[in-house]
């Protein structure tokens, strides 16, 4: 097993593989968890999920069709998550049952194309992810849209506060929530593409709900969420590639698992404090 | 008396059915206003388009002496909002001087000062730093009605205040409102379901009778009119 460690940390690995993998990882993480603590405090915990389904038909017609992946993936996806914003607004068709019909609509799609061309293998990776296939221009672009996505929620932080805690009186003092929501949607879709590569199309979801909350468990204030939110997703994040690096397991899995883990720990911390009245 | 908010020929529908036609009243400043009607007469409808969330169909909504819509200080109907939210009280009341930054991201100590000052005068400084999920229905309302008070400079716009309290909250919000109207000198418009509360504080009532008639005059005049019958009973 320390065999398999030593060669992992060759200068070669490290560098090639594991350094890129481990910086586009953590851009990732913190931008799904910022956006994870709106999405959940405001029940659209399930938009990330189907986007990543949306994302994943998106990228398999891509494939078939032999165009840039990221290329096709990002404007469908952005799309979508207007619409899915949007239908969740109005209520015609009520939002979790429109985001499963979009969702399971695309991963349809995304399976019947793939299949049919018989290109399972690649199409596999957004299914389950890989992080350490990511190339480095994917790096590269993982990097620079969490740069944008985190300086555009530092800026609007406040007024992301007020749009998630109380829309109507946003409104009324004059924020333009509409806009916001608009922002918002296109953030979380780029988060989602990125993520997915990573992650996989079936656990990018759980990197932008399991760490608010794990962060509500035992925080009081807004920003003490986003600020937990963020620090345990990192550690989630670089606990688990270790975990995959060391017991060569799946790493999408691994850090979901550990972040499992940190909610059952932080929930008995949150219990424990309650019941000795220091809630 | 200096006119604070005028409304001429208002009309508006909800839903594309009209639910307000031909709609005038003038405040003054240091008025208290209760809005009475029955569900579905057109209360949140008028309320949206006094905040400037909602244009109306066709009319005008003038404000005083330089007011903007969102120079208003707004109450929402109670909700189940801070129910398993997670943020602080002061982060709350905060979020009321949202209006007054205009572009620039982040609050001042200015506003700082300002939202401390507000949970003072609502007796609720004790509870700045606790999470919102703790507070009793009462403690809610007031953290609310700071933050509301962080965005009015001279109007409240507080919709159905003491829904979901019990008698003694409910006193003592009623009692609150009649204090910043009395000494803070505070024009107040309240929607209300409580008739009897509002012919004893307010100055003015009035009453969304129907989509094309309303009432709108001094508790006397109210209690006079044929209108009042159905709400008050005999």
């Amino acid at each position: 097993m320390f065999d398999d460690l030593r060669i992992m940390f060759t200068p070669e690995f490290f560098g090639a593989i594991l350094l890129p993998a481990l910086i586009g990882g953590i851009a990732v993480t913190i931008c799904s968890s910022l956006l994870g603590t709106t999405l959940v405090l405001k029940r659209y915990s399930m938009i990330g999920d189907g986007l990543s389904h949306i994302g994943y038909g998106a990228l398999s017609v891509a494939a078939v069709m032999n165009m840039a992946p990221l290329k096709v993936a990002l404007p469908v996806v952005v799309i979508a998550a207007f619409i899915l914003l949007r239908l969740s607004e109005s209520s015609k068709l009520s939002g979790d049952s429109a985001i499963a019909l979009f969702s399971t609509t695309a991963l349809a799609v995304g399976i019947l194309v793939s299949s049919k061309a018989g290109l399972t293998n690649d199409v596999s990776h957004y299914m389950f992810g890989s992080i350490l296939a990511m190339s480095k221009s994917d790096v590269i672009l993982s990097v620079i849209l969490s740069v944008v996505v985190i300086l555009t929620y530092v800026f609007l932080y406040n007024r992301i506060f007020s749009v998630t805690f109380d829309e109507n009186f946003a409104k009324a003092t004059g924020v333009n929530a509409s806009a916001y929501n608009m922002i918002f949607a296109v953030l979380t879709a780029v988060t989602v593409v990125l993520g997915m590569m990573m992650m996989g199309a079936l656990l990018i979801s759980s990197l932008i709900v399991i760490p608010t909350l794990i962060a509500m468990r035992v925080c009081k204030s807004f920003r003490g969420v986003v600020l937990t939110a963020g620090t345990v997703s990192v550690v989630s994040f670089l606990l688990g590639m270790f975990m995959s690096l060391l017991m060569n397991t799946a790493p999408g899995a691994s850090i979901v698992i550990v972040n499992v883990v940190f909610f059952l720990l932080f929930s008995t911390i949150g219990t424990i404090r309650s019941r000795t009245g220091r809630s | 008396m200096k006119k604070i908010l005028e409304c001429s020929e208002l009309a508006a529908s909800y839903d594309g059915r009209k639910v307000i036609s031909g709609l005038n009243f003038t405040i003054n400043e240091g008025d208290y206003v209760c809005i009475l009607g029955e569900n579905g007469s057109g209360k949140s409808t008028l309320i949206k388009c006094l905040l400037g969330i909602k244009a109306p169909e066709s009319g005008k909504i003038i404000m005083g002496d330089g007011l903007k819509q969102r120079d208003i200080g707004y109450l929402p109907q109670h909700t189940d909002l801070a129910k398993g939210f997670p943020a602080t009280v002061t982060e709350v009341v905060l979020s009321g001087c949202l209006g007054r930054r205009g572009l620039r991201p982040f609050y001042s100590s200015k506003e700082k000062e300002l939202a401390k000052q507000a949970m003072a005068r609502l007796g609720i400084s004790d509870l700045a730093g606790r999470s919102c999920r703790e507070l009793s229905g009462g403690q809610q309302q007031r953290m609310l009605l700071a933050r509301a008070m962080c965005a009015a400079k001279k109007l409240l716009l507080l919709d159905e205040p003491v829904t979901g309290l019990d008698p003694a909250a409910a006193a003592d919000m009623y009692d609150l409102i009649d204090e910043l109207n009395k000494k803070d000198g505070m024009t107040i418009i309240m929607v209300s379901h409580d008739v009897v509360k509002s012919l004893d504080s307010a100055s003015r009532i009035l009453c969304l009778c129907s989509s094309d008639h309303s009432f709108y005059g001094t508790p006397e005049e109210y209690a006079n009119s044929h209108i009042s019958s159905k709400f008050i009973g005999d």
